[in-house]
């Protein structure tokens, strides 16, 4: 045993590096502990050439080492350089195992550790909490003393292993570098989580490579993969790329082959090679052990950490992936802090301070940054359960506004998916859009916008402040996050939202005291595409309405059944058989993946009794409803030839996204003479490059949707952009910023094929001089080869970037596309609009 | 999102919902046939102008109301032709192609109208009547192309069926490769007669084969008709040759159809730079022997 440092950091990723330098810069004695024998193992198992990125761009870096955007190479280099430059102590081959104190036993100070086992029993040990020094034991044996740990060992975590026979043979390895390293191989792959399922096609993308790549899924659904994933992966299985082996496990594997069993029984097939990524074990045992709670028995929960990042374990602190921030700048300005808080620096503010005091300085009432964080947090109902640094992060994606009293906050028709929470004053809801004096208040503590959020449809009603009024606009990211952090606020959001869409239902009349029995007995419901949530001819009695997604009503007619009407979200349905007892009339299905409210009938029922007006309502909206589909059920008889067209088109409209777009391109083969006008306006619009492809996509009675984006109402293009460049724009768009950082993640996403990576192009000459000159290569999108020639001439190519349609943001007079069309083949429209009888039978020419 | 939020966004919205409401019809019907109305009027009043009005001597080009017909034909003329040049430039500008080849219709056929009231059925051996024949000419191969954007779009998209170009010409290739190994059991003259079909363009055949989707040289044709169905080998080779001519229908049939949709441009344009250019010449003499 050594002597006592004043502190040890476990870890040497961007958190530990830090920490470390800043710590050799205030000639504090330290030591960097790193299990491994290089520093930042996590990026440094990044695959070969890996761009990393450096979001949020606008968070100041607070750190003795650089880093900036960059590839992996670049950033390892100038980390170990810096470290070394630093006088950095750095142990390396130290793995810690048990951290543990070894001064006197703290009263009162007993860590509960619970662990469950797999059949569900948990098991409660107590350990009792020692003051520092720590002594630190690692797996070597030996022992490091310190004052204060760091700890910053991320959450990667250990691999789980493959336990079968042979599993400790060399080829057996649990992380893939560069899939372009190994040729000719016969490569199998254990586990379909996402890392499998990249690895894989990974693997057998270039079929120059000839692997014989097979992929082993121990069931037959893939539950831990994105759905794009898993869609990707089994259209290579189809084109026969690899080979998807469902209900297979490994039994043993020897060199050069590996023996699965499956349903068929065993089999013993050539492998050269095994990548098995069978998930991580979380390094919640050793950091429980070390004294540290954790925020919950949630698996996603992080440790209970104070303001200064010090677990419960005094003299421990936790920062980086395993504190809850997983961005490489939040890590490297975390350690910089931990290490000034350590020497004493109390009144050291966070580096995000700048940017959130931004955030509140326009506000009336002079606070400080901690009084406005507080002062939300204690009044927003939704954001009670978040403690200070959590409202530090969640204030980053937010926005605090104030508004006077009469000002608009939004608007009806205007696009957004923010959720707003009233700080103090109060709001008006304009319920009535012919009538702007008829108003509904919600109150201080309250939220609004909740209806955007969920169904990412326009704003149903404007809303303007009351008196004056402090809101905080939480970004739909945000939101989301919140949501999954906090049970409650999950919770208070999806009964607002229940209750104000019972409310919206029937228009005004009712009062939240009238639906309080309805919003207690809701229940929300998930339905997959094509799920059926009413049977024509059952007599259930629930009533329902569209959360989030849409539906589509259809009716046995003869064999064949009939495409009746489109639902959006917001729609409500079944009432027909709860007003009038009868059984369904139709049957409803989800034409996208949805969420319904489930109403008993007899609530419903109740309201309608309490309230006559409603009644008439609802039994008015009734009957247009029965008239549209005794319409088509009439024209069924006389025109069954437009009944079909039209039920069959609507149909094969759903089919390809349609049910969830906002605003798309549809090109009416009739009048398409082929001329490609609109793909070449769209790459004259926007930086030479189309966004389209006029002839890839589905045709159906002669009416064709191109590759073209959707603008979904929930873009799956979204769900998983590192640097949040996705967006919608105040149009509607969903658009990507410049901000892209090319992983290609949104075009993996994107179920209908519509982003594309590529290099913006140098600018072409203009038109006067190709049409007089010849110069350049003329309207539309260059071909590859005078782009790359263009763009060497200007000192090579730009990097690739993911590129879309942004509906033409920003451009007089609206999408290219459909402008540039000579004929009026190229429509861009809406499924609400255009999923109609009228509209689909209507004679264009 | 402060000021957007404010504002309802840029105001594109009540634009777009009426594009997203309304904009299903073609050129022709555009507006309601606006341009139909706006191309009667005029030729109803120029007809109407060419009877009231005394023009004396008699009716020409070179009375005042002769000299109006003539600039607004001018003007016309001028106009149509900026079309080409439209349609390769999308911005700036909240136009709509589709409004301009409706208006380009419709204008362009109440050209005959204006342009033949301008000769006042003066005919001649001159450059006034070789400007007028190259109108009428431009306007006839312009009333073919109306013809064909009406009819044919339905059966390229027909022949289409789903497929892109590229994709057609991949089948092609995949049919080729299973044709190569079928035919390796084949004797010297059938396996000679599949290396000829295997061999010739894909894009064989001048410009007359192309409009009417005749193909007499076809050396997949020939290759059927030269194959004997006896063996195994042969029979397989008549079926992936049946597949061949098939796939190169489809490429020929989009490429016919495409062709027709094209044709009458190479006639219409350079007819109209040459009306251009005979026009000027009839105005400058008109204006240099007044």
């Amino acid at each position: 045993m050594g002597d006592i440092f004043k502190v040890a950091i476990i870890g040497s990723g961007p958190a530990g590096l830090s920490a470390a330098a800043r710590a050799a810069a205030l000639g504090l004695s330290h030591v960097l502990l790193e299990k491994t024998d290089h520093l930042s193992d996590t990026i440094y198992k990044y695959q070969k050439g890996k761009h990393v990125m450096a979001t949020p761009s606008n968070l100041v870096l607070r750190s003795d080492i650089d880093f900036e955007a960059g590839k992996r190479e670049t950033i390892l280099g100038i980390w170990d350089e810096q470290i070394g430059g630093h006088k950095v102590n750095v142990k390396y081959h130290a793995e810690a195992k048990a951290i543990r104190g070894t001064g006197e036993a703290i009263a009162g100070s007993v860590q509960q550790i619970v662990t469950r086992a797999r059949d569900g029993t948990k098991n409660v040990t107590e350990l009792q909490r020692h003051a520092p020094p720590y002594a630190i034991e690692l797996t070597n044996g030996e022992v490091v003393m310190a004052e204060n740990v760091v700890l910053a060992i991320g959450t990667q975590g250990n691999p789980n292993l493959m336990r079968c026979p042979g599993a400790d043979l060399p080829h057996v390895q649990y992380q893939l570098d560069d899939p372009t390293e190994y040729v000719d191989e016969h490569i199998v792959i254990v586990g379909t989580g996402d890392a499998g399922i990249e690895n894989a096609r990974g693997l057998a993308e270039d079929p120059a490579q000839r692997n014989t790549v097979s992929i082993l899924n121990r069931g037959t659904e893939f539950p831990t993969a994105k759905p794009a994933n898993v869609s990707a992966l089994m259209a290579d299985h189809e084109a026969g790329k690899l080979t998807v082996r469902n209900e297979s496990e490994t039994k043993a594997i020897e060199p050069g082959f590996i023996t699965l069993t499956t349903r068929d029984g065993e089999i013993r097939i050539p492998c050269d090679r095994i990548i098995a990524r069978i998930g991580s074990a979380p390094p919640r045992a050793f950091v429980e052990g070390c004294g540290i709670e954790f925020t919950s028995e949630d698996r996603g929960a992080f440790p209970k950490l104070s303001p200064v990042f010090e677990s419960t374990a005094p003299g421990i602190f936790v920062i980086g992936a395993l504190a809850g921030y997983p961005l490489i700048k939040h890590c490297m300005n975390q350690g910089h802090d931990v290490i000034e808080f350590i020497n004493g620096n109390t009144a050291l503010k966070p580096a995000d301070e700048p940017i959130i005091a931004a955030k509140f300085a326009q506000l009336p009432g002079n606070r400080s940054t901690e009084e406005w964080l507080e002062f939300l947090r204690a009044n927003v109902s939704i954001l009670n359960g978040m403690n200070p640094l959590q409202m530090r992060e969640f204030m980053l994606d937010s926005e605090a506004k104030f508004y006077a009293p009469g000002e608009v906050i939004f608007e009806r028709n205007a696009p957004g998916s923010s959720l707003f929470g009233i700080a103090s004053g109060s709001v008006a809801v304009e319920v009535n859009p012919a009538d702007p004096s008829i108003t509904i208040p919600i109150e201080a503590g309250s939220i609004f916008g909740e209806v955007g959020l969920i169904s990412g449809r326009r704003r149903g009603a404007t809303i303007r402040a009351a008196e004056d009024t402090i809101v905080v606009e939480i970004s739909r990211l945000a939101a989301l996050k919140l949501q999954s952090q906090v049970p409650s606020a999950k919770a208070a959001i999806q009964r607002i939202s229940i209750e104000r869409q019972l409310l919206q239902m029937f228009g005004s009349g009712l009062t939240r005291e009238d639906v309080a029995p309805l919003v207690e007995a809701a229940r929300v419901e998930e339905k997959r595409a094509g799920e059926i949530v009413v049977t024509e001819g059952a007599d259930d009695k629930d009533i329902f309405i569209i959360r989030r997604g849409s539906m589509i009503v259809e009716k046995q007619v003869g064999e064949k059944p009939v495409f009746l009407s489109y639902l959006p979200a917001g729609s409500y349905f079944g009432e027909m058989a709860v007003i009038d007892g009868s059984a369904r009339t139709a049957t409803v299905k989800a034409a996208i993946k949805s969420e319904v409210i489930r109403l008993p009938g007899e609530g419903f029922l109740a309201l309608l009794d309490k309230r006559p007006a409603l009644r008439e309502r609802a039994m008015k909206d009734m009957a247009g409803r029965r008239a549209t589909n005794a319409f088509i059920e009439s024209r069924k008889g006389e025109f069954s030839g437009a009944v079909d067209l039209y039920s069959q088109t609507a149909q094969f409209l759903v089919d390809n996204g349609i049910g969830e777009a906002t605003d798309v391109l549809l090109i009416d083969e009739k009048l398409c003479i082929g001329c490609d006008n609109c793909e070449k306006a769209c790459a004259d619009s926007h930086d030479g490059l189309s966004r389209l492809d006029r002839e890839a996509g589905k045709t159906y009675a002669h009416l064709h949707v191109p590759t073209s984006c959707r603008h979904c109402e929930h873009p799956h293009c979204m769900a998983d952009c590192p640097p949040n460049a996705i967006k919608r724009g105040p149009d509607g768009e969903v658009f990507i910023d410049e901000t892209c950082i090319g992983c290609g993640n949104c075009q993996r996403n994107c179920p209908y094929g519509v982003i594309r990576m590529d290099a913006k192009p140098p600018k072409k000459p203009n038109l006067l001089q190709w049409m007089l000159f010849g110069k350049g290569p003329g309207p539309g999108e260059a071909s590859y080869s005078w782009r790359k020639k263009a763009a060497e001439k200007e000192g090579g190519q730009k990097a690739k970037q993911a590129i879309k349609c942004d509906m033409c943001s920003g451009i007089d007079g609206g999408p290219a596309c459909v402008r540039a069309c000579p004929t009026g083949a190229a429509i861009r429209v809406s499924p609400d609009k255009f999923l109609t009888f009228a509209k689909l039978t209507e004679d264009i020419e | 999102m402060a000021s957007q939020a404010k504002t309802g966004g840029t105001g594109r919205f009540s634009q777009d919902e009426r594009r997203r409401d309304s904009d299903h019809v073609s050129f022709l019907k555009h507006k309601g046939f606006r341009w139909l109305w706006i191309a009667l009027a005029i030729s109803g009043a120029s007809i109407a102008g060419y009877l009231l009005i005394d023009q004396e001597p008699r009716p020409n080009g070179g009375t005042w109301y002769g000299y109006t017909l003539g600039t607004i034909g001018f003007g016309l003329i001028l106009w149509l032709s900026l079309l080409g040049v439209r349609k390769r430039r999308i911005n700036p500008g909240a136009w709509s192609l589709k409004a301009w080849t409706s208006a380009h219709v419709y204008l362009g056929l109440a050209l005959t109208v204006v342009g033949t009231l301008h000769t006042g059925f003066q005919i001649g051996w001159n450059v006034h009547t070789l400007a007028y024949v190259l109108m009428l000419l431009v306007i006839i191969t312009g009333i073919y192309g109306v013809i064909v954007y009406a009819t044919l779009p339905a059966s390229l998209s027909a022949n289409r069926k789903e497929m892109t170009r590229a994709q057609m010409l991949d089948a092609l290739t995949a049919i080729d490769r299973q044709l190569e190994s079928a035919a390796q059991p084949l004797a010297r003259a059938e396996a000679d007669l599949v290396i000829a079909a295997l061999g010739q363009d894909v894009f064989y055949g001048g410009a007359l084969a192309r409009l009417t989707g005749s193909y007499p040289g076809c050396k997949t044709a020939r290759a059927l008709r030269g194959m004997g169905g006896a063996t195994e080998a042969e029979a397989r080779v008549t079926a992936l040759l049946e597949k061949r001519r098939e796939q190169l229908a489809q490429i020929r049939g989009a490429l016919r159809i495409r062709a027709m949709l094209e044709i009458w441009l190479f006639i219409h344009i350079p007819l109209t730079v040459a009306l251009i250019a005979a026009l000027t010449a009839h105005v400058i003499s008109v204006f240099y022997y007044w």
